[in-house]
């Protein structure tokens, strides 16, 4: 088994009286892109900026590519790039200016022409950092990350306040960056990021980790119980499918009837209905899903208004916000 | 022989101090073009003393009369040369409680320090960078209003030449001090902007730019007196004019910068 890049234990920090990570523990392993995924105050970013080299954890121990990164935060910024959320540029300095910037200060830079083209930007190289569309600022952001040829990047919610096409634009550029070999760590409070671009995935909650594993292997251990949805072909009798050993609910509203149960419960309802002559019209069997997962660790619904990040019209309010900006 | 070896030694140590040296170069020229590509700034801090100081003497009908025509020293003086080491000390005001704590200020806010801060190349070295080149700003600046004062405008040159200098370094060193204390805390732009506009008007007031200070209230005088650029304003036109050594004024400038930029040191917020 390869030594892992990152390795975080028992981390923990608190400001004044408010503890933002409580107990953390990861292993980042190399060329794999690893989410951290969670709510908005989750401890996510705070635990990254124990990682970079930003903060200093009250207690725990971290190996960064085999240095303590409090210790050799320098030597650390040689290796791993690190993109934090709202960190702009001056709005004067053009694209090329600020990539042959932030190149002059790494030893071993990377071809600020060749990143610029990985990145879809030569054709804005000469404008102002003022005048390019968020997601060219985002992408232009993962490119100053990634000047210094780090073998690990950290990149903190990416597409947050981007439109959906830029959302994906910026997906693509994160497999393109692991394509090249990097290592990545995706902090994000996206399911469908995190779906989407990681390989594993730890699910932070009140500064802790709840759950590490593939997304697959998280949403199988949410999907214990199946969900069954359907359009009954004719009224059912009460009680014919909550008697039923594998069934643990059932509810009906608008002649649509939701089921949920153990493992074989799709069978049971569907014989069961079958005996009476009854067809199940719009089946719908739900599989177990990340979100699933999540809601079932952390014991909150994504709707539910302290969970604001997960909820999606929150987040395109805020994107529509920062459009405007 | 032993110097050799000593340079080769200093050397070795190598490729992050070189890198550190190229980074904090190219941070100082790309710091200077930003400088300049913003016209507002250009205008005030490197146009605006000269520009004020020939449209003064070409306009005023005072330019060249006497400066003081009671005072035996002052009355050998036009006007506008009584008037050069107070557009000095506006030279030096706009760049220390202008454009450098905004500039700082507005970094911080938009997390460009932070940003800096992910690299290798240590967040403090904006600082350098933006201080070496509003540094540089202040002396084109004041060049310029020399050369164009001199040739265009007629003004007269220093008795004590090496004692306004002096006065001019501690100026700067003084100002940039209290600049660096805005510069140090501000949490956005627009308050390093506000702060550093009080700052900015009220130092021209005590420099003499609305009305020169002899002939200001003595209270006023006094309080003058103790700012940056009050102090600097009378030392400069004392070595100017030949008059007493300025010792009050010299000795307040040196307080201001001695305690003044080891405390925003100590203040400064990097994120």
């Amino acid at each position: 088994m390869p030594t892992p890049v990152i390795e975080v234990d028992h981390l923990r920090k608190a400001y004044g009286g408010t503890v933002a990570v409580d107990d953390v523990s990861l292993h980042v392993m190399p060329g794999e892109i690893f989410g951290i995924l969670g709510r908005n105050g989750a401890g996510k970013t705070t635990t990254v900026e124990i990682v970079g080299g930003l903060r200093t954890p009250d207690a725990g121990e971290v190996r960064v590519l085999g240095l303590d990164p409090r210790h050799d935060a320098r030597r650390l910024h040689e290796r791993v790039g690190l993109q934090l959320q709202e960190s702009e540029l001056p709005g004067r300095l053009t694209v090329r200016e600020a990539l042959d910037l932030y190149a002059s200060f790494y030893a071993d830079p990377a071809d600020p022409a060749t990143l610029l083209a990985d990145l879809g930007l030569t054709d804005r190289a000469d404008t102002q950092y003022q005048k390019l569309s968020g997601g060219q600022k985002q992408r232009l952001s993962v490119a100053l990350a990634l000047v210094g040829n780090p073998e690990v990047a950290i990149l903190d919610e990416l597409t947050t306040g981007l439109d959906p096409h830029a959302r994906r634009e910026t997906w693509s550029v994160v497999e393109a960056v692991r394509a090249r070999g990097v290592t990545i760590v995706l902090v994000t409070h996206l399911m469908e990021e995190a779906e989407r671009l990681c390989d594993r995935i730890a699910i932070v909650d009140a500064g802790r980790v709840v759950a590490t594993g593939t997304p697959a292997e998280l949403a199988a251990r949410a999907s214990a119980e199946q969900v069954l949805r359907f359009r009954p072909s004719a009224p059912l009798p009460d009680g014919l499918l909550d008697g039923l050993p594998t069934v643990t609910s059932v509810t009906a509203a608008d002649g649509a009837v939701e089921v949920r149960g153990a493992d074989d419960v799709v069978q049971d309802v569907l014989v069961a209905l079958h005996g009476l002559g009854v067809r199940a019209r719009a089946l719908r069997l739900e599989q177990g899903s990340l979100e699933d997962a999540f809601v079932s660790l952390t014991g909150r619904s994504s709707t539910d208004d302290t969970a604001a990040p997960l909820d999606t019209s929150r987040t395109s309010s805020r994107t529509s916000k920062s459009r405007r900006a | 022989m032993s110097a050799t070896t000593t340079t080769a030694a200093a050397r070795t140590p190598g490729t992050t101090t070189s890198s550190g040296a190229r980074g904090l170069r190219r941070l100082t020229v790309t710091e200077g073009r930003l400088f300049v590509r913003d016209r507002g700034n250009a205008f005030f801090a490197l146009v605006f003393p000269a520009l004020l100081l020939t449209v003064l003497g070409l306009l005023m009908p005072w330019a060249d009369e006497p400066y003081d025509a009671k005072d035996p020293v002052l009355r050998q003086f036009t006007a506008i040369t009584g008037y050069t080491p107070i557009v000095l000390a506006l030279a030096v005001a706009t760049v220390a409680f202008t454009t450098y704590p905004t500039t700082m200020a507005t970094y911080r806010q938009r997390g460009i320090l932070r940003r800096l801060s992910t690299t290798p190349l240590p967040p403090s070295r904006v600082l350098v960078a933006q201080v070496g080149v509003n540094l540089g700003a202040l002396l084109v600046a004041a060049t310029l209003a020399l050369v164009l004062g001199v040739t265009v405008v007629g003004v007269q040159g220093p008795e004590q030449p090496l004692l306004v200098v002096g006065a001019f370094v501690l100026a700067v060193l003084s100002a940039f001090a209290a600049g660096s204390l805005i510069a140090a805390v501000a949490p956005t732009g627009p308050t390093a902007s506000g702060l550093g506009a009080m700052a900015y008007f009220l130092s021209l007031f005590f420099a003499g730019v609305w009305l020169p200070l002899p002939l200001m209230p003595d209270a006023v005088q006094d309080i003058a007196q103790l700012t940056p650029l009050g102090a600097a304003s009378q030392a400069m036109a004392a070595g100017w004019f030949g008059q007493p050594f300025p010792g009050v004024e010299l000795l307040v400038m040196a307080v201001w910068a001695l305690v003044g930029i080891p405390l925003a040191a100590r203040m400064f917020r990097w994120s």
